[in-house]
């Protein structure tokens, strides 16, 4: 992740509070998807970034995940991510998602 | 789930882009507090 | 009405090593870790390897794209036999001559060689087939001179395998904006377009330099100094290199999209008469080299991001040969459009197919991103063509052109692997120009649609993103096959 989003992220959880704070993903494969998930939870796994360590343990869903879209109204889905839903791994994203989220939720 | 909360929108360029995800989450009554769209290639 | 072709287009590479180090990335990582410098060294290919990598044979015309699907997996490991440094479309330089050309493209005594090496390297040159005239490739320097300018920090080291062979300097003391790195980046973009340019005119497309009589350069650098450090016109640098002596030029600038652009730009004075020739023009990216060397080397790969890729395209007057350039359907995304995936290819690529009465499914090929997957997936990065493609195909079915079980048929049948260095606006659309050329007069496909698209958003002036398209149809003087 972009070590000035990094830095933003972690700004902002500590402006919200990192229970208060819902991160949503939009990333291309269930690889990135971990990457991004990993970075906002458990911290920057590139020990690149101002995330290096820090462990945000913010609640990280994907745009993808059925339990988001759930909650989206279907015609703006439909006008904003319906494309890429068909185009991109959505199955393997989600299952990527959520085990960091679980594992994140599991780890305290 | 998203009614009243903070949001991050955090998209990504050959994936789902930020505003998309924006207007999904303000759509569902979220407050979004800070959207981005990464370039990773 | 008369319409615009492309007459040819030439692709080159040219496999620099050494300038890893001098890459964005790797010049940031590299001080922080022990060990990663000869890490890196240790991973970095040779000149054969580079050569018989299949991705770069597909680069330069030895091989259509579509055939890196039959190859073995991973790549690396599948060197092609008998694979030669020249193709159609150009050429795999290795360093040391590489080294030389930026020599030659320095008139300020910026790049400082060392006089063995100069020597050789100049004799390398003097007989290669395309390069004989070159000049500029005297005044090498005592390596005693080269040390101490480094010693000084006034310059960054030029390094072959490792042993240095020569420097860059900065070309003002104080201005940061003509530091070293930056003579650098301009330098190498200036040889690798000349390069291109010299296929393009001598070889793919002969030309008298003479009759170009304007260059668009589309490459993603900034050159100028303090008080103008974009100022630019490297179209124009270049065309002095290669001989243009009756063209001007200026750059076109927007991200990865800038390449699109330009062909709809240079179209555009052809077929309005203003000019006859245009070279467009784009050198390779310097900063860009390595940028995923560490995910590489972890994995016991070779460093893939080894090489400047450079294009040079030929845009003429209609020669009842040549596809032509539909500028009545070129597509764009209108500051005003939405920006969802959905919009966006909507704007981009279905408008100007309704214009044309064509369906998605009408193009025989799309070129789209062309980035190597082989360098983006083993970073965990996505496989940016495939996706597209899968994008693409999406909005077929989405528009009922075909059904969701026909999606990977849509993926082979109009896209092809990518097999383009990540050097931004070089995989953007324009690696497949020179094969789209040559498939469409030789009857293999009718069209291809070259989307172009750029991530404005990364210089913090806009939250915008950037798409254009243009279409290449076979000219409806050519009869038959070829």
């Amino acid at each position: 992740m972009d070590l000035e989003n990094q830095a933003r992220i972690k700004q902002l959880a500590e402006q919200y509070g990192n229970k208060s704070l819902i991160v949503v993903l939009g990333a291309a494969d269930p690889d990135s998807s971990e990457l991004v998930a990993e970075t906002v939870t458990t911290g920057d796994p590139s020990y690149a970034g101002p995330l290096t360590e820090v462990q945000l343990g913010l609640p990280v869903y994907h745009i993808l995940e059925p339990e988001v879209k759930a909650y989206i109204p279907p015609e703006v889905y439909e006008e904003q991510v319906a494309l890429m839903e068909l185009a991109l791994d959505a199955e393997g994203i989600a299952t990527a998602t959520k085990k960091i989220r679980d594992n994140a939720s599991a780890g305290g | 789930m998203f009614a009243g909360k903070n949001v991050v929108a955090f998209g990504e360029r050959d994936g789902v882009q930020g505003p998309a995800i924006a207007k999904c989450l303000a759509a569902a009554g979220a407050n979004v507090v800070f959207t981005v769209t990464e370039c990773v290639v | 009405m008369m319409r615009a072709v492309v007459k040819g287009a030439a692709s080159i590479l040219a496999h620099t090593p050494d300038l890893v180090l001098l890459g964005s990335k790797p010049t940031r990582e590299i001080p922080r870790f022990d060990g990663l410098y000869e890490e890196c060294m240790a991973h970095l290919r040779s000149h054969e390897e580079a050569v018989a990598y299949p991705p770069n044979q597909a680069f330069i015309g030895n091989i259509r794209p579509d055939r890196l699907a039959d190859v073995g997996k991973p790549w690396y490991e599948h060197p092609m036999e008998g694979a030669a440094r020249e193709g159609p479309y150009g050429e795999i330089m290795p360093e040391d001559e590489f080294y030389g050309l930026m020599k030659a493209a320095d008139v300020f005594d910026l790049i400082w060689l060392e006089e063995g090496f100069l020597s050789r390297v100049a004799a390398k040159l003097q007989s290669h087939p395309l390069l004989g005239d070159l000049e500029g490739l005297e005044g090498g320097k005592a390596i005693s001179e080269i040390k101490g300018k480094l010693d000084r920090q006034e310059a960054l080291p030029l390094n072959l395998r490792g042993e240095l062979v020569g420097c860059v300097c900065r070309a003002h003391e104080e201005d940061e904006d003509l530091r070293a790195e930056v003579i650098l980046e301009g330098l190498a973009v200036k040889a690798s377009a000349f390069l291109a340019l010299r296929h393009l005119l001598a070889r793919v497309s002969p030309t008298d330099p003479r009759d170009v009589d304007y260059l668009l350069d589309f490459g993603e650098e900034a050159i100028g100094d303090r008080y103008q450090r974009g100022g630019g016109n490297m179209a124009k640098a270049v065309g002095e290199m290669a001989g243009c002596l009756n063209a001007s030029g200026v750059d076109v600038k927007a991200f990865c999209c800038a390449p699109i652009h330009a062909v709809t730009c240079g179209a555009a004075l052809v077929q309005a008469g203003i000019f006859q020739k245009i070279a467009l023009v784009g050198g390779g990216s310097l900063a860009k080299l390595g940028m995923k060397f560490q995910f590489h080397i972890k994995k016991d790969m070779p460093i893939l991001e080894d090489t400047l890729g450079a294009i040079a395209i030929l845009v003429g007057e209609d020669d009842g040969v040549s596809p032509v350039i539909r500028t009545d359907a070129i597509g764009m995304h209108r500051i005003g459009a939405g920006s969802s995936a959905r919009e966006v290819y909507e704007e981009v690529v279905v408008k100007p197919l309704d214009k044309l009465g064509k369906r998605i499914i009408d193009i025989d090929k799309y070129a789209t991103e062309f980035h190597n997957p082989e360098i983006t997936v083993s970073a965990g990065r996505p496989d940016t063509p495939l996706i597209n493609y899968r994008a693409l195909g999406a909005l077929a079915v989405l528009r009922g052109e075909i059904g969701r079980g026909e999606l990977d048929d849509f993926v082979r049948k109009h896209g092809m692997p990518g097999f383009s260095p990540t050097q931004g606006h070089i995989p953007s659309a324009i690696p497949f120009m020179g094969h789209a050329r040559d498939m469409i007069v030789g009857g293999e496909i009718e069209n291809a649609m070259f989307v172009g698209k750029g991530s404005l958003f990364l210089a913090r002036m806009t939250n915008l993103s950037d798409g254009v398209s243009v279409i290449l149809e076979r000219n409806p003087a050519l009869k038959g096959g070829d």
